[in-house]
């Protein structure tokens, strides 16, 4: 017989044995350089080796109109960039739940991760062959007479939303599949045996179905979006003025630790609020969407 | 005559190499409670589904109301359904599902509520309107996916195995339900169904399909007491099924002889050649029982049997025989006057049946091969 004192000392245990790579790794890795970057980011530094507490970085970002314009900017665009996702990804997502069958089905969805198999410098590298005045497409735009010279395609706007809407596809058709493959299609029917039409049924039936899903690939594709470096870097060259590229030269170039540090927390307040903003617009739980995630 | 609310003329679909629907012709009277009844992959379900236009007919026509139906889609159609999981929408209210098909034809929001009230007043759910859909029980949404239909007034119910969900209990007190409504609306229903005492019980006519095909149509006691096929004669109500060879034809009557030399006399149905293979059905009710041959009709051939088994059913109790030669299993209904509340398995009883009331088959080819 087991004494049950000891199976319930030792199931707490194993259980603490399975859990302490994951608490390891969220305690050291996340929690202790967030508490360092918080207290760096509230700090000013008067003369060398002597800090004071104070707000002036949080002051500096405020008070000069360059941080303000491209935190404003990047927030824009990632919103821009997830909206295009989900315009994209949605009749992606219902070929593979509704209409493909079987293989068919499994077939398109290996064919949204093919991209995934090259490392993400790889994939950007590719668009800027493309892209790239010397490139393919601007020598085709030539070619079929419709710019007289090559047009230089790289370092808009544009670029940098086609390379990020690219990379966050599969993020957006994975919780989207999902949560439309639960849809039963007799309510579809339903619907339309009730003289609904294509637009009814979507916005009435479809959609608020898929919400938790569509409110999950939103929120991934905006956070991965926002805190995206090398797409924009790349793409957009000097132009893009990215959010995550003042982090990194506050960090890397100008070695102002503080200054980063304050910029990193914005930027976490910021993606924070968005999604605090999504879930209450949609009328959604965090916890049921994440369970789609 | 008035034109009638539903006409098939001969309806084909094909699945690949397999025929769902066979060239299906029938018709259904305005106001008339009709039923589809047939084992599962009969075919009856694509049948209801070309009626309400999910999928298109391969060959012939279906009108509606007079009006024919080719390249009108499911929305445009005077026909609405009752799902079998009822697919009511659970995002929203009861009073929305029900509201639904209305805002879509453009009716204006205030009389919209009051006909989606009116209707659930009707099927006797008044004030649920503001309830989620999760809130109601079994028979509650069965009213709600029937009102959310009914309400648009349209000119044909159609119902694909409603009741299949439900547990028995609420099964037979929709059935009787689902009766009350239709007579109460007089819209014409077209019901499906592979439960042969739903279709008995609730309709006007029914069509026994089997293979994509009506094997016989018409009123249930038609089915019951007249049945045109031995598939029918099996499927439409318990029968004993007794089959054997023609031995003689006699002003209509067949003497059947079973393989192990049993032999009984019934009712020819069709041309039927001495020497055939033929299959008789005798109903459990039709045939008498007696602890002596005295007790039964006089003037109707009697057989002994021995008890198998009891299947005590309360009203619908019947007793298991074997006839004492040959074994053969024979089921007849018990009297309601308890007179054989004492009978014992292993107790040998007579028993005979009018051979005018059982019938009597060519056996399809195959079957006796």
């Amino acid at each position: 017989m087991l004494d049950s004192g000891t199976s319930g000392w030792r199931n707490r245990l194993m259980l603490g044995l399975l859990l302490a790579p994951a608490l390891v790794w969220l305690f050291a890795l996340i929690v202790l350089p967030h508490l360092d970057l918080a207290l760096l980011s509230f700090r000013e530094r008067i003369a060398p080796r002597e800090y004071r507490l104070s707000l002036a970085q949080y002051r500096i970002f405020f008070s000069e109109p360059l941080y303000w314009h491209i935190f404003v900017r990047t927030a824009a665009l990632s919103a821009l960039a997830t909206l295009l996702t989900l315009l994209i990804a949605f009749p992606v997502a219902w070929t593979i739940a509704k209409l493909a069958r079987g293989r068919a089905s499994s077939l398109l969805f290996v064919v949204c991760l093919i991209p995934f198999w090259v490392s993400e410098t790889v994939r950007t590298l590719g668009w800027m062959i493309l892209l790239r005045e010397s490139g393919v497409l601007p020598g085709l735009l030539v070619k079929l007479g419709i710019t007289d010279v090559p047009v230089e395609l790289l370092y808009r706007d544009g670029t940098i939303l086609v390379g990020l809407v690219y990379t966050s596809l599969l993020f957006m058709v994975v919780p989207l599949v999902s949560s439309l493959e639960s849809l039963d299609n007799a309510l579809i029917e339903a619907a339309y045996n009730l003289g609904g039409n294509g637009w009814s049924v979507l916005r009435q039936i479809v959609i608020p179905h898929a919400a938790p899903g569509i409110t999950a690939g939103c929120i991934v594709v905006f956070m991965l979006t926002l805190g995206n470096y090398l797409t924009p870097n790349l793409l957009g060259g000097k132009n893009s003025q990215w959010f995550t590229e003042q982090i990194y030269a506050q960090f890397i170039i100008r070695f102002n630790w503080e200054q980063g540090a304050a910029f990193g927390f914005l930027l976490l307040l910021l993606s924070t609020t968005m999604v605090w903003l999504g879930l209450k617009l949609s009328g959604q739980r965090f916890g049921e969407v994440m369970r789609r995630a | 005559m008035t034109t009638p609310d539903l006409e098939a003329c001969a309806v084909v679909k094909r699945f690949g190499a397999h025929t769902a629907v066979d060239a299906l012709s029938f018709s259904v009277a305005r106001g008339s409670f009709f039923s589809i009844l047939g084992p599962s992959g009969c075919g009856k379900t694509t049948l209801l589904r070309m009626i309400a236009g999910f999928i298109a007919p391969d060959d012939g026509d279906i009108r509606i109301g007079g009006r024919s139906m080719h390249g009108v889609a499911p929305n445009r159609r005077p026909v609405n359904m009752v799902f079998q999981q009822l697919a009511l929408f659970p995002m929203m209210s009861v009073g929305e599902n029900v509201a639904f098909g209305l805002a879509r034809r453009g009716v204006a929001r205030a009389e919209r509520l009051k006909k989606s009230e009116v209707m659930l007043e009707r099927v006797g759910l008044g004030g649920a309107g503001h309830k989620r859909v999760d809130e109601l029980s079994g028979g509650q949404r069965q009213r709600v996916a029937i009102a959310r239909s009914l309400v648009l007034e349209p000119t044909l119910l159609l119902l694909d195995e409603p009741l299949g969900a439900l547990d028995l209990k609420l099964r037979e007190h929709m059935k009787i339900e689902l009766k009350q409504l239709q007579a109460a609306f007089g819209t014409t229903f077209v019901y499906i169904t592979h439960d042969q005492s739903e279709a008995l019980v609730l309709s006007d006519h029914v069509g026994v399909m089997s293979q994509g095909r009506f094997e016989q149509l018409g009123t249930p006691q038609e089915l019951y007491y007249a049945p045109a096929t031995p598939f029918v004669a099996a499927f439409v109500g318990a029968n004993n099924r007794i089959a054997g060879r023609a031995v003689g034809v006699a002003r209509g009557i067949v003497e059947l002889e079973t393989k192990t030399g049993w032999t009984i006399h019934a009712r020819a149905n069709g041309p039927i050649q001495p020497g055939e293979s033929v299959e008789a059905f005798v109903r459990p009710e039709a045939a008498s029982l007696g602890r002596d041959a005295a007790e039964l009709p006089a003037g109707q051939p009697a057989y002994a049997g021995e008890v198998e088994s009891l299947l005590f059913d309360g009203a619908n109790s019947a007793v298991l025989l074997r006839e004492s030669r040959t074994r053969l299993e024979f089921r007849i209904a018990l009297p309601q006057t308890g007179r054989f509340a004492d009978l014992r398995v292993g107790e040998v009883v007579q028993f005979s049946f009018d051979p005018e009331r059982a019938v009597c088959f060519a056996a399809p080819a195959a079957a006796h091969a």
